[in-house]
């Protein structure tokens, strides 16, 4: 009890997990530390179904031995929180944090609010053709505004150094916040009587314990670093210094004929398409943009030539058979593997063999040789059915001599890649495109911006791409109807959108069909 | 149960007199029937009373000692139908399950028991899950007390109170030869805390006993004219009896409080909750005195009017809370206050909602109405916070439904169901009670309805044309052995129906907890399990039977494909086989630690995506679902949808790469082996394969380099 106090009270512990955390385990703790320390304690939680990968809630009353005794009578401790009636919340997540205080359950007088910064998304946010995720910045606000005091850190990270369960670090947050009733002490004990992994629970309830104390005591180291984490990198961090006398010319080029606002994004795709190809090929990039620089002025902040660098450099490495080849037979690719692998619990163990999913369609075989041998072989319904043979899910053990160097042959194809079937039908989209963009700037530029920011419907393999290939030409087709509207810019914008809200396309014929009401005729067909 | 010991809770069981258990509301139940003297129990799993059947599985020993029998049954209707042993008898006999769901299943045989009357205690032991986390309809269990004249127990939330319900509840059934149903919800379930244990008691009357000196009393049979007495009987003599013995030994309460214009009459499981929303209101103190008298009802079936009545008299309002419609209770306080022509209002719903859990902010805010029409001057003026978060946070915290676990083998035949879509067309599915429920939701979307446990393919049965698309019916293992091979397969044999039905067989009731059935694969002791779905479905005549492995995608949508269109007629079923992954960790998971420790050579896969080749469409997400399949910020700048990432929970089961390859997603997937204690031969193969590949990856490194 907290000195002073002349009543005792009931104190309330809810704590908000997802199923599969270890959250009876920590109950069964917090339990065992109350017991120990001269309190009546009580848990309750509703398991069940909901304990496979939803969002749980448990819920914890402790009331001092002594104040029972005194009393003469037995406490009766409450089943499920009341909003506004609870001392500490902890959530092993975010987004659980959020729900908690949705519920009512922190409150500004009261509630010490423990909350790892670590995210497990959810099935509807993973799902999205694009970008899905919930906005992480939110719920720390309103943690912050709503709790007496919040405690965040990231306890997954702290679980994962120390190869040990969130629940032992979610115990350690606990005790190091020193919102509960009784000491870190008798919590650490709890652990140490359970007896199991016993080393890594106790390092990773010591690593939770220290940083939440930290956390507490400076109320500024609060605002973790998760979110920045979490929301997609616009931050263009420039290139390296070139050293190659070609490369330093592009990237002169770049500071002499291009706006400085955009060098970065410009560095960026020059240095990828160098890697990509070549250096003329690169050349090429910066020459395909000096027509939009044209139409573009520092007063819009050359905001169209920034996107279309963005969404030219990255169409132009379209990933090809050859590309993936050769980012995937890379040193830096390896370690990256073995850093991935490794770096969970569980035991070590030696990497010793990396095995690559592909699955080549009829089209990759045919778009990856010269168009003067791809384009026939394609056409022809008896060279199609025999190349089926050679398509189909294949396993190729990359760090093996044979997968190896049949991955670097495959790669060693982008020799011929500029006279390729794939590259011809790239490269006449990637055009047309372009004289869209330089033909819509001067009349009408916001729409241009957002034609150009359609590149991003392009993307992918198989038939992900031709998804995105068809929403985008139905959008482009639609172009003549859209202009005869109101405000063309917004309508691209909605498709847009449509486009990547389902795999079905049932929001994005909706969407095509409410903004061509007006202009029956021009809607485009089949567009799925 | 399977893979989980509850050797610890087995030991709660042993427990002597003065000795104090701590632990769970089932497990005190549990401890309750030996002390009681039970002579046998019999249940059927489901949260949340599936602990009580996993530890008595695992309490072999501590039965043998007692003399107890313990069944898992086949189904609840089994479990009912075992409560037949103390018609004839002196025997006490428990059982349980989840309801209403169980009852449902149970009732054609508990309304022949109730009619017949029992002579040993019979103890129906019910989970009601209703509210917060329920995976069931929402229904209520007082309604089958009422219909069958069994009585109807509902006791305060506090493990004593619960364990003094279990020996009351045998003596209630004995003194009034009806069995009595002891209702606990699921959070009384899963209370911990603590009670003083008395010892175990062996039955003074056993099977043994029973089957030396057979009995058999033709009244106690269902047939006429015995039925007509037998209802006579229950209403002139168990009636009274029970409501005599309810008043006599006091099992509701009467709680005192100075405003004795008003009252409150609570469900005895709903104490704690009411008490706190009282404390709150500033009307009642944190050990129970309320300012307002309290009526609590441990025994809400039948009710006694006397009681109500004493209670009602010389008071403006009563205030009922009562959980769940129809309101019965308010009902029969309504009847019994106008038969004494007593003129005190009844409140019930009304100040609380019709439907739904009476959840802590419901209890106070029916309380506070009840209050502003009736004593205001006992309300503080309003001076909680408004709490702002909720609308704020609306739109930013998503959904969490639930979903399959990490390397559930359920989720490569959900993503083959939806590949076939892909080719066939939208199907008719009609699913299942079970983990597979939750393909019924995102991301496979699967399912148009479910009608009960085993009842996937029967629910299919009037979707029959001739030369239309076939429906497709799911069925888990532990719904077939429940009642599926009849009500399902051999039904749509004997009807000539042409639908296509997939058994998931997992190996066991593994969303219950992982239960051995009939057709599990290991070694369970005291059970006889091992049998053969296919040849189940075989020995009922079905001829085109298919066995599958689920992680074989390509097999299996051959498979599927195959069932869709084969012209074989009669019912098509798909045998789906897959380890629970859950069961099998913990199978397996002690086993290959021992091995490691022993130095042998271990190796498991962990998946990846290259994040420099994925593109963030998510396809693979949206066709597998997996929990371990997850999203991280894209590392290419020009990029702004984040990336496909396997998170460090990955098991190995492959079916994203089964995906990607089945679904032709992309090339981004690829998985890594890690060895434990590897050979000398193999480590000296990977050091030579490092070396060379190194080599030649440091030359293309180096022209890379200097092309910039």
């Amino acid at each position: 009890m907290v000195e002073g106090e002349t009543q005792p009270r009931v104190f309330k512990l809810a704590i908000a997990a997802l199923g599969g955390q270890g959250g009876g385990v920590l109950t069964q703790w917090l339990l065992n530390a109350a017991e120990a320390s001269g309190f009546i304690a009580q848990a309750t939680s509703v398991p069940g179904v909901a304990q496979r990968t939803g969002a749980t809630l448990y819920y914890l009353e402790f009331f001092p031995r002594a104040g029972a005794e005194a009393a003469g009578a037995d406490p009766v401790l409450a089943l499920m929180p009341q909003p506004g009636d609870v001392d500490l919340v902890v959530a092993s997540e975010l987004m659980e944090a959020g729900r908690a205080m949705q519920r009512g359950l922190v409150t500004r007088d009261r509630t010490t609010l423990v909350a790892s910064t670590h995210r497990v998304f959810t099935i509807g946010e993973k799902s999205a053709l694009g970008d899905g995720l919930a906005d992480s910045e939110t719920v720390l606000q309103v943690a912050r505004a709503t709790a007496r005091r919040l405690v965040a850190l990231d306890m997954e990270a702290l679980a994962r150094e120390h190869r040990s369960v969130i629940s032992s670090v979610v115990l350690g947050a606990l005790a190091g916040s020193g919102a509960l009733p009784f000491s870190g002490e008798a919590c650490e004990q709890a652990i140490r009587a359970s007896g199991r992994a016993l080393e890594r629970n106790l390092a990773a309830f010591e690593a939770g314990r220290a940083r939440a104390a930290a956390t507490a005591a400076d109320p500024s180291s609060q605002s973790a670093p998760a979110p920045a984490e979490i929301a997609s990198g616009e931050a263009f961090d420039p290139v390296p210094a070139p050293q190659n006398p070609r490369a330093k010319a592009l990237m002169a080029r770049i500071s002499s004929e291009f706006p400085s606002t955009c060098a970065n994004v410009l560095g960026i795709g020059v240095h990828r398409l160098v890697d990509y190809q070549n250096h003329a090929y690169a050349g090429l990039y910066l020459d395909r943009l000096l027509p939009i620089l044209e139409q573009d002025s520092a007063a819009r902040q050359h905001t169209l030539l920034g996107e279309t660098a963005r969404g030219l450099a990255l169409w132009m490495s379209y990933e090809d058979t050859a590309r993936v080849a050769d980012l995937k037979t890379r040193a830096a690719r390896f370690a990256r593997v073995r850093a991935e692998v490794s770096g969970g619990g569980g035991s070590g163990g030696e990497l010793m063999r990396i095995v690559d999913y592909l699955s080549p369609r009829v089209e990759e075989i045919c778009g990856s040789l010269p168009t003067w041998l791809g384009a026939p072989l394609m056409k022809w319904s008896l060279t199609r059915r025999i190349l089926q043979a050679f398509t189909g899910g294949r396993k190729i053990s990359t760090d093996r001599f044979r997968g190896y160097l049949l991955m670097r042959a495959m790669a060693r194809t982008r020799v011929w890649r500029l006279s390729s079937l794939r590259h011809r039908e790239e490269d006449a989209r990637i055009r047309e495109w372009l004289d869209l963009l330089a033909e819509l700037a001067p009349r009408d530029y916001g729409l241009a911006v957002e034609m150009a920011a359609c590149q991003q419907l392009v993307k992918g393999y198989g038939e992900t791409f031709e998804r995105g290939l068809s929403r985008y030409r139905a959008i482009a087709e639609t172009l003549p109807a859209l202009k005869r509207g109101a405000d063309p810019a917004s309508a691209v914008r909605e498709l847009r959108a449509a486009a990547l809200a389902d795999e079905e396309g049932g929001e994005f014929a909706a969407a095509l069909a409410r903004l061509c009401e007006n202009h029956p005729g021009d809607a485009p067909q089949n567009a799925t | 149960m399977a893979e989980r010991s509850f050797a610890r809770e087995v030991e709660l069981l042993r427990l002597t007199a003065g000795e104090e258990f701590r632990g769970e509301g089932i497990l005190a139940v549990t401890k309750a029937l030996l002390q009681s003297g039970v002579a046998y129990v019999a249940g059927y799993q489901g949260a949340p009373v599936s602990h009580l059947m996993d530890v008595l599985a695992d309490a072999g020993e501590i039965l043998d000692e007692l003399g107890v029998r313990f069944e898992s049954s086949a189904s609840e209707a089994t479990a009912a139908a075992t409560l037949a042993a103390s018609i004839n008898y002196p025997l006490r006999g428990a059982v349980t399950w989840k309801s209403t769901v169980g009852t449902n299943v149970a009732s054609d045989a508990l309304g022949n028991l109730a009619s017949s009357g029992v002579k040993g205690g019979a103890l129906i032991i019910l989970g009601e899950d209703y509210g917060e986390g329920a995976s069931i309809m929402q229904e209520r269990t007082h309604a089958f007390a009422m219909k069958s004249q069994i009585w109807l127990l509902d006791p305060r939330p506090r493990l004593d109170s619960i364990v003094t319900a279990v020996q009351q509840g045998f003596e209630l059934s004995e003194a009034s030869n009806t069995p009595v149903m002891l209702m606990l919800r699921i959070r009384a379930c899963h209370l911990y805390g603590s009670f003083i244990a008395s010892d175990n008691r062996r039955p003074p009357f056993t099977a043994a006993d029973a089957l030396a000196a057979p009995q058999r009393d033709p009244s106690r049979i269902i047939l006429p004219p015995y039925t007509y007495e037998q209802e006579r009987e229950k209403t002139e003599q168990r009636w009274p009896a029970a409501v005599r013995f309810i008043k006599e030994r006091k099992l509701n309460e009467f709680i005192d409080g100075p405003e004795s214009e008003l009252g409150i009459v609570l469900q005895g499981g709903l104490y704690n909750g009411v008490l706190r929303a009282l404390e709150l209101l500033g009307l009642a103190d944190g050990f129970g005195a309320s300012r307002l008298p309290l009526y609590v009802l441990n025994a809400t079936y039948p009710l006694v009017e006397e009681e109500f009545v004493r209670f009602a008299a010389g008071k403006r309002a009563l205030l009922i809370v009562e959980e769940g419609q129809p309101e019965h209770i308010e009902q029969a306080a309504n009847q019994f206050l106008r038969r004494d022509d007593l003129q005190t209002k009844v409140l019930g719903k009304g100040p609380f909602p019709m439907a739904g859990e009476y959840t802590g902010p419901v209890l106070k805010e029916g309380i506070r109405a009840f209050l502003e029409e009736f004593g205001p001057r006992l309300l503080n003026p309003v001076t909680e916070q408004p709490l702002l978060p909720a609308a704020q946070l609306a739109s930013a915290v998503p959904e969490r439904p639930s979903g399959l676990c990490t390397g559930c083998p359920e989720r490569p035949l959900f993503s083959s169901l939806k590949l076939l879509q892909k080719e066939v067309g939208p199907m008719h599915v009609s699913a299942d009670i079970g983990c597979h429920s939750f393909a019924s939701l995102e991301p496979f979307n699967l399912g148009a309805s479910i009608l009960g446990y085993g009842l996937g393919s029967a629910a299919a049965s009037a979707l029959h044309t001739r030369g239309s698309k076939r429906p497709l019916s799911i069925m888990g293992d532990g719904g077939f052995w429940h009642n599926g091979l009849t009500s399902g397969i051999s039904n749509a044999v004997f009807n000539e129906h042409d639908g296509v039905t997939i058994i998931v067989d997992n190996g066991y009731a593994a969303a219950t907890g992982g239960q051995w059935i009939p057709s599990s694969e290991a070694d369970a002791p005291r059970r006889t399990a091992r049998l053969s779905i296919a040849d189940a479905v075989r020995g009922v005549g079905v001829r085109w039977v298919r066995s599958l492995n689920t992680y074989d995608m390509k097999d299996t949508l051959k498979i599927l494909r195959e069932a869709m269109s084969t012209r074989e007629k009669g019912p098509k079923v798909i045998v789906a086989q897959g380890e629970c992954q859950l069961n099998r960790e913990r199978r397996t998971r002690p086993l290959l630690n021992r091995l490691r420790k022993t130095g042998k050579r271990v190796a498991r896969k962990h998946y990846g995506v290259d994040a420099d080749t994925c593109t963030g469409d998510h396809s693979c997400i949206r066709l597998s679902g997996c929990p371990s399949l997850t999203v991280k910020p894209n590392p290419d700048p020009l990029r702004r949808a984040p990336v496909a990432a396997v998170d460090y929970d990955c098991v190995g089961c492959g079916v994203c790469g089964e995906v990607a390859h089945a679904a032709v997603l992309c090339p981004s997937f690829y998985h890594a082996e890690l060895v434990d204690n590897p050979g000398a031969i193999e480590r000296f193969m990977q050091g030579l394969r490092r070396v060379l590949i190194g080599f030649l990856q440091r030359r293309s490194q180096r022209k890379r380099a200097m092309a910039w």
